[in-house]
């Protein structure tokens, strides 16, 4: 008798722990999309949805990359300033056009990956100290290129790529989920991806199996800055304006909470796309929840605090099995 | 009378414990008793459930049917600490400690000494040095545990655990018979250092401590246990007496197999034929390692492998086998001296190039430098083969899957499915995980540095057979060994090293037991004349 509910329980525990770890951020942003259907005045809009979508849309291709750098034990802190970089770099080069200003954002934040990826991979210095210099130096570097002013902009196909739409969905919309595809099967099909997951994993098992270590980690960094980028070309068009002041700042934190809330552990080893995606949902959902029921901004950024810390606790749980 | 059945009371038992995993039995109606005072053996094949039963009796995993007793009283350990706070102590095959901290911190972890609340260096270190004096380590306590040796560190290991027990006994009053388990303490130890542990253990013997064992030496077992308790696929299949019991017949019983079918293929599964065919001279080496040197451990070394050769790498621990492993791959960076593979020139250092050309090894430690414990039993085989099962970079899953398919049943890797995460196999199962890794790059030559160490001997007996059968199809293996046993039946030709040089060779029959210890010894008597 004792032994089959002591059996029972051990099981349900074990059980529990590993369905939030897997499916939690699904259920929560389903619970969330109930709750305001039911609770929140004029949210059950087509309009309303999209506005959700496109709000989530930088999150979620910033916090991509990220999850790429957090399957390898890393982490970048430097993924708001180089959005900050694309906001001054965009109006800057618009007199060549529209793909040039583009290109050269994303040209940025290659440099800025490149930069943290040697200085993890050869230089061998944590990701957490290197990536934090280029926090700090990249939005002083952008403040310093647009002269601090905040610059707006006129050409009309820029301000399409915020606003415009493609059969009716976002362009901002479409271009995250075409990226998402693209890294869900970067990690799951190819041999970087494998690559990547196995160094996270164990990194001198990684070295000894002959993998090129330094240059998919160096790679890596190089994928998320140039995410990172793009997700700043696309918050500039959103905004109409160039503010390097502001684009991108706690975007770090943003996604780095996307990533972790969607199950990747912290630890590597293992990087989750879908549940990215649905992390950085949550994050917006969250924000909107808490906003349009009259909560000031400072509390959903407690609020946000406190899902850090459950999902941190529930991938805890299933990490000492 | 009641005193009398508490005095034969056992100190910990199982009643019908049984432990579940997903889709296994871990543990199946064990009734397990360790008595107070006894050295006890546990032995079985790996998946036979020893460590479940150690982690149960240690309160890392709890039982999910019987019962746990402690001194004839109901348990329930939930966690380490408590099984710690009853006096049962445990040192892990893998030194559980922590690298980075002094050696006397470790030996006081979580039960430092302290005046005014502060921790009490001074007095901590004298009683460190102190206490691990017995144990034969005369180092600096104030140096980090990393710099120490594997052996040295798990002699710390032992030390804690047995320190701790004899606080905590001294704590709840004497004549409280305690515990210390033991998961295969010798593996990384010298002899020299063996026997100081057999030392130890006769001390606490005598104090009447039980212990539990766990070792797949069986000199060892024969040697210091009083009695032995034989799993086999999560069920106890014996207990009593071990100088009752023949070798063979306790072989049998870990193996599930006839004894005339072992007598028949003795203790290794090594051929009788030697491999290399071809004459010196006649055949190029497939691998020319010449003069290496790569301070601090490998000072000049010079080894020629022939392709279908099996050649024996012999010397102490520190002599410099491992790391000249490392260095013939790339993992160590090289001083002078060079790699030749197939007539070519390696680039020192580099590891990728190594593996490129055709050279594989397999790593001493398996859980730090081998597996890839969350990924899976697929993913771990095909890891060093990727590019070749792949087009564009886009891995084929179908290829992959025919590879996985084909080395999982060659080498019969036990497991649920290729997609199992190799952390939860065996270790055995897992060596043969790595094993099949190597094999995958189709190598010319592969580097096996403890092929089976801490593996059961079923397992041990599949990897030696293999080895025999790779060297058959012509792949040059270089077999880094501290068995002599394993060295002289399963190499052609054994080279030996002292102190990172070569202090000798054996070909032919010139490959004995004798011979290999001579050649090690000989330069002992040579280095202290």
């Amino acid at each position: 008798m004792t032994d089959l509910t002591l059996r029972g329980r051990s099981l349900d525990k074990g059980a529990v722990s590993r369905w939030l770890q897997d499916y939690g951020v699904f259920a929560a942003v389903a619970a969330l999309l109930v709750f305001n259907i039911l609770f929140t005045d004029n949210f059950l809009s087509a309009a309303n949805f999209r506005t959700q979508l496109v709000q989530a849309a930088p999150i979620c291709i910033v916090a991509l990359g990220m999850a790429l750098v957090i399957g390898t034990e890393g982490v970048d802190l430097s993924v708001g300033s180089v959005m900050a970089l694309s906001a001054a770099l965009v109006p800057l080069y618009l007199g060549y056009g529209v793909v040039p200003a583009i290109l050269a954002a994303l040209v940025a934040g290659l440099a800025v990956g490149l930069l943290n990826g040697v200085l993890v991979a050869y230089i061998g210095i944590q990701p957490i100290v290197a990536t934090l210099a280029l926090l700090v130096g990249g939005r002083g570097l952008a403040l310093v290129i647009a002269h601090g002013q905040l610059v707006d902009i006129r050409d009309p196909d820029m301000l399409t790529l915020g606003s415009g739409e493609i059969l009716g969905i976002p362009i901002m919309v479409v271009v995250a989920a075409v990226l998402s595809l693209l890294i869900w099967l970067l990690v799951g099909r190819t041999t970087f991806g494998r690559r990547l997951v196995a160094i996270g994993d164990n990194r001198t098992a990684s070295t000894l199996a002959g993998l090129p270590v330094r240059r998919v980690l160096v790679g890596v960094y190089v994928i998320c800055g140039v995410l990172a980028a793009a997700a700043g070309v696309l918050a500039t068009a959103r905004l109409g304006a160039g503010d390097p002041a502001n684009t991108g700042l706690l975007m770090e934190l943003s996604a780095i909470t996307a990533v972790v809330v969607g199950g990747t552990p912290l630890s590597g080893g293992k990087v989750r796309i879908l549940g990215t995606i649905f992390g950085a949902l949550l994050m917006q959902l969250l924000r909107a929840t808490l906003i349009k029921n009259d909560l000031p901004d400072s509390t959903a950024q407690m609020v946000q605090a406190a899902v850090i810390i459950l999902a941190v606790y529930v991938a805890r749980e299933r990490g000492t099995r | 009378m009641v005193e009398q059945r508490e005095q034969h009371a056992p100190v910990l038992e199982t009643v019908a414990g049984t432990k579940r995993f997903v889709g296994t039995l871990a543990l199946d109606d064990v009734s397990f008793q360790l008595r107070p005072g006894e050295v006890h053996a546990l032995v079985g094949e790996n998946g036979a459930g020893k460590s479940t039963l150690i982690k149960v009796l240690t309160g890392v995993y709890q039982l999910d049917g019987g019962e746990l007793r402690h001194r004839g009283e109901p348990v329930s350990f939930g966690r380490p600490v408590d099984a710690q706070r009853a006096g049962i102590s445990t040192i892990y095959q893998e030194v559980n400690l922590i690298p980075l901290r002094s050696i006397a911190a470790n030996v006081f972890l979580g039960r430092e000494p302290t005046r005014f609340g502060l921790v009490d260096r001074a007095r901590m270190h004298r009683e460190a040095a102190e206490l691990l004096r017995e144990y034969g380590i005369h180092s600096d306590v104030r140096q980090p545990l990393g710099s120490l040796g594997v052996g040295a560190q798990q002699m710390v290991a032992l030390a804690r655990a047995v320190h701790t027990n004899e606080t905590t006994m001294s704590g709840e009053g004497a004549g409280a018979a305690q515990v210390v388990i033991m998961d295969e303490p010798t593996s990384s130890l010298e002899p020299r250092e063996v026997e100081t542990l057999f030392e130890v253990i006769e001390r606490l013997h005598r104090k009447g401590i039980a212990i539990l064992y766990v070792s797949h030496r069986l000199d060892e077992l024969y040697r210091i246990c009083d009695r032995v308790t034989v799993l086999r696929d999560g069920r106890l299949v014996h207990t009593g007496d071990l100088a009752d019991l023949r070798r063979i017949e306790l072989v049998s019983m870990m193996l599930g197999r006839d004894v005339s079918d072992i007598r028949r293929h003795g203790s290794t599964t090594f051929g009788d034929t030697d491999h290399a065919v071809v004459e010196e001279g006649r055949s190029e080496p497939v691998l020319q390692a010449q003069n290496l040197v790569s301070t601090p451990k490998v000072r000049d070394v010079s080894i020629d492998i022939h392709p279908g050769e099996v050649v024996g790498l012999a010397g102490l621990l520190g002599a410099g086998r491992s790391e000249t492993a490392r260095a013939i791959l790339g993992a160590l960076p090289l001083d002078s001296g060079t790699v030749v593979l197939g007539g070519r020139k390696l680039p020192s250092g580099n590891v990728g190039a190594a593996t490129r050309a055709g050279i594989s090894m397999l790593a001493e430690d398996r859980k730090l430098d081998g597996i890839v414990p969350h990924l899976s039993i697929r993913e771990n085989i095909v890891l060093a083969s990727l590019p070749r099962l792949s087009r564009f970079g886009v891995v084929s899953r179908t290829r992959q899957d025919e590879v996985v398919k084909t080395f999982m049943e060659r080498l019969r890797i036990k497991a649920s499915s290729p997609d199992q995460k190799v952390v939860e196999l065996s270790g055995g199962n897992q060596q043969k995980v790595l094993l099949a890794r190597w094999l995958c790059t189709q190598p010319k030559v592969l580097l096996l540095d403890e092929p089976t160490r801490g593996i059961d001997i079923g397992a041990k007996a599949e990897v030696q057979a293999l080895i025999d059968e790779l060297a058959s199809d012509g792949l040059g293996v270089l077999l880094v060994s501290s068995e002599l046993d394993e060295l002289v039946d399963g190499s052609d030709r054994v080279v030996v090293l002292r102190d990172g040089e070569v202090a000798g060779e054996l070909s032919g029959d010139e490959v004995t037991r004798d011979a290999i210890l001579d050649a090690i010894a000989g330069d002992q008597q040579e280095a202290s004349a």
